[in-house]
This record gives C-alpha cells, sequence and structure tokens, in this order.
C-alpha cells in the first residue's frame, strides 16, 4: 500500500521500468535476467525458501522492502514458540471444525521465520512498517539513475 | 601524565579547574570535573547516546558515547571519562562509527524490538539511534528470546522484550525518587531489570506508583497501561528541573 502512496508518480516509474513479474501479473513462474526485484515479507516457509533462492538467482539486484523482510517483524514473533505449538495452537486450539494439521496445500513452516538477507544476499534494505512512500520513490529513481540511494528517511518501525 | 584518561566521578561542589583539550580537531576548554560528553555537548558536538540522561549519574552502560583519546589503543565511554589537559579525542571515525552500529544491532538482536507492534513505536530512542547511525537491517542473527511481560501493576506494564539494559529506570528510582524498587539481576546476557526482590511489580511493596521509570526508559520496556501510541510518548525532561528545584530547596 506504500508503495502505491507514490500517486502519480508512479507513472513516472512505470515510464522507465518494464514489470516482468508482481502477484499482479498474470505469469505463474519467474522469468530469468531480472535487473531490479522488490521483495517483501519474511522467509517463514519452505515455498518461500524455495521462491526467494529462485528469485535471487535469476536477478541482478534484489532490495528488502519493509521490516518483514528486513527483520522479520510480526512474522517472527512465531519464533519465541516451537513450530509444533504454532501448529496446534492454530489448527487445533484455535479451529472448531476438522481438527488437523494441513499436509497439501499450505507450505510447511520452517522452524523460524528470518529476515531475507539471513537466507540469501540483499543489495538495498528499505526498513519501515511501511517504508514511506517518498523514500521508496527516492530510492527507484536513484538506482534507475545508477546511484546510491538516500535511506535516511526511513528505519525499523513506523 | 597529562591528557591521562580518568574515571573519577565527580563529588561535592563544582571543581573551578578548568582543563584545556582538543575535541575533533576543536580547541576546548572544561571543568576538571566534568566528562568528555558534557565538554563535546557544551561545544556543539554531538556524540550519540542512549543510557545516558540529564539529571541521572551516567554509568556507561550501553557505550555507544565511546570516543577515541590519542596515546591509547582502547576506547573510553566519554559519558564517564573526566576532561584532561591536552588531551586529544575524536568522537567520529570509521572505527568508532563501525563499533557504534555493531552495539545498536546487538540489542536489536538480543530481544525482541517488534517495533511495528510497540507503543513507543515512532517516538522510541532505540529506533531513533538505528537510524541516524544508518542502521537498515542486522549482519547478526536474531536471537527471539522467550522473555515475560509483567502487567501486573495496577497502571505501568514491564515489557523485558523491549528492555535495552541502559538502568535509567534503577537510576531514577533510587537517585531521584528514592525507592530503589529498581535494580538489576543476572549478568551479560541473561541481566534482567527487577522490581524490589524480583517479585512482580505489583507486589512490590517499595514502589510508590510515582511513573518516573516509565517516562526516562528510552523504548517500550517500561510503559502506561491503556495508552496508545499517539499517547505514549516518554517526557523525560522533566529530570533537571526535578533536580534544580530540589537543590534550590536545600539551600
Amino acid at each position: 500500500m506504500s508503495f502505491l502512496d507514490m500517486d502519480e508518480r508512479i507513472l513516472e516509474i512505470a515510464a522507465r521500468v518494464e514489470v516482468v513479474y508482481s502477484p499482479l501479473v498474470d505469469l505463474k513462474e519467474f522469468p530469468a535476467d531480472v535487473d531490479v526485484t522488490i521483495v517483501e515479507g519474511g522467509v517463514s516457509s519452505e515455498e518461500d525458501l524455495h521462491k526467494i533462492r529462485m528469485v535471487r538467482s535469476r536477478t541482478k539486484l534484489l532490495i528488502a522492502l519493509g521490516d518483514c523482510a528486513v527483520t522479520s517483524n510480526v512474522p517472527g514473533m512465531r519464533n519465541t514458540f516451537k513450530v509444533d505449538d504454532v501448529m496446534k495452537r492454530a489448527y487445533f486450539e484455535n479451529a472448531d471444525l476438522k481438527q488437523q494439521v494441513p499436509s497439501d496445500v499450505i507450505p510447511k513452516l520452517l522452524p523460524r521465520t528470518r529476515p531475507v538477507h539471513e537466507v540469501v544476499p540483499v543489495d538495498v534494505f528499505l526498513p519501515g512498517c511501511p517504508p514511506p512512500a517518498d523514500v521508496i520513490f527516492g530510492a527507484l529513481v536513484s538506482l534507475l539513475d545508477g546511484t546510491t540511494p538516500d535511506l535516511s528517511g526511513t528505519r525499523f518501525g513506523r | 601524565m597529562s591528557g591521562r584518561p580518568s574515571a573519577k566521578p565527580a563529588a561535592g561542589a563544582p571543581s573551578s579547574k578548568v582543563k584545556t583539550l582538543t575535541i575533533d580537531d576543536r580547541l576546548v576548554s572544561a571543568r576538571e570535573d566534568e566528562s568528555i560528553l558534557d565538554a563535546a555537548r557544551q561545544n556543539g558536538i554531538q556524540i550519540p547516546t542512549l543510557c545516558n540522561l540529564d539529571g541521572l549519574t551516567p554509568v556507561g552502560a550501553c557505550r555507544l558515547c565511546m570516543v577515541e583519546v590519542k596515546g591509547s589503543s582502547r576506547l573510553f565511554a566519554s559519558c564517564v571519562t573526566m576532561v584532561g589537559e591536552g588531551m586529544e579525542v575524536v568522537t567520529d571515525s570509521e572505527r568508532l562509527q563501525k563499533y557504534r552500529k555493531t552495539i545498536v544491532e546487538l540489542l536489536f538482536s538480543e530481544r525482541n524490538h517488534v517495533c511495528a507492534v510497540c507503543v513507543s513505536n515512532g517516538h522510541c530512542e532505540l529506533q531513533n539511534l538505528a537510524q541516524t547511525l544508518g542502521v537498515t537491517h542486522l549482519t547478526v542473527p536474531y536471537l527471539h528470546p522467550k522473555l515475560p511481560v509483567d502487567a501486573s501493576h495496577e497502571r505501568f506494564v514491564n515489557d523485558h522484550n523491549r528492555c535495552v539494559l541502559c538502568q535509567r529506570c534503577v537510576r531514577v528510582c533510587g537517585e531521584v525518587e528514592g525507592a530503589h524498587t529498581w535494580d538489576l539481576r543476572g549478568r551479560g546476557i541473561d541481566t534482567r531489570v527487577i522490581t524490589d526482590l524480583n517479585q512482580p511489580w505489583g507486589s512490590s511493596e517499595t514502589c510508590t506508583g510515582c511513573g518516573k521509570c516509565v517516562h526516562v526508559c528510552p523504548t517500550g520496556a517500561l510503559t502506561e497501561k491503556g495508552k496508545s501510541i499517539r499517547e505514549m510518548a516518554k517526557q523525560s525532561r522533566f529530570l533537571p528541573y526535578l533536580t534544580m528545584m530540589r537543590e534550590d530547596r536545600s539551600e
């Protein structure tokens, strides 16, 4: 949402980039030879781990956007508990019907949710919950211009 | 030896002796019972601090104010190191910046500072430090310890997940309120702030409920119950005024 808070400036970015993959792009497979990938969220499940490794291998510059990607933040709050206890809480204690641990559709949880850079190398960090739209815009413009982004306008948390 | 750093604490009436030294190549002077941090601040040189607070005895707990002193390879916490004649101090170098960043990173990794769900989000001194020092991510792994939250007091909460062990609460309670409800137990990474003899805050017999500890706490470790993020801004500036008014009364 903070990304969309760039408002009309998003057109300025759009004119200079080609969006090849996003949750909104109708493409199932992550394409090869991507210049920049912006990733959000912590690495929580085996599927996340598989995805981020593939993204990294096909991307030149990886940006971790937001506290979940940078610190593991709220998804990482389960890390003080064991995975079994987390699953028990979600699928038994808080479930009224069909108490069972899902095995097919839901990817298996990793022992801990980890920030992206603990799993694969990250080139640019944009902390913040969320990072201000101005910082996101400024960072994208400086990357397009080939300069180092100024990150002094954002921090962990608000 | 002149210019040699000493950690002798100031006692009694302010000294009238003046020492001359250089801080970041600037010639400055300060009373002999003043710290390098005092001297720097009086001359507009900013050194980052966390445990230090105007009105409380400096303890050198956080080590963020470390400076280089020419002639010694070790670093000195400027809040507890007194000025010396001819001393040459460097407050900002690549080495110091690296150490300061690492200190902030270690503070974040040691507890669960989940800023997004903290009542101090937006007015937290640890958050501010990370921003000013350019800590955009941690190069050390998060430990995610399982820590308790003591909400037994009727008005306040002690969340160990947010504590940085700056000991401001310990000092303000002992030095200013005179109750000494707060103290530390354990060592190293197992150190915790405790109330009375490690009993729930709500059952403390010495706590007067004054709330000074809450307002000097730099993070969301000590907060008031029922306050929203916007309402829970800490008011730590009462302290110098309070001590000043008390001094006037005793004369």
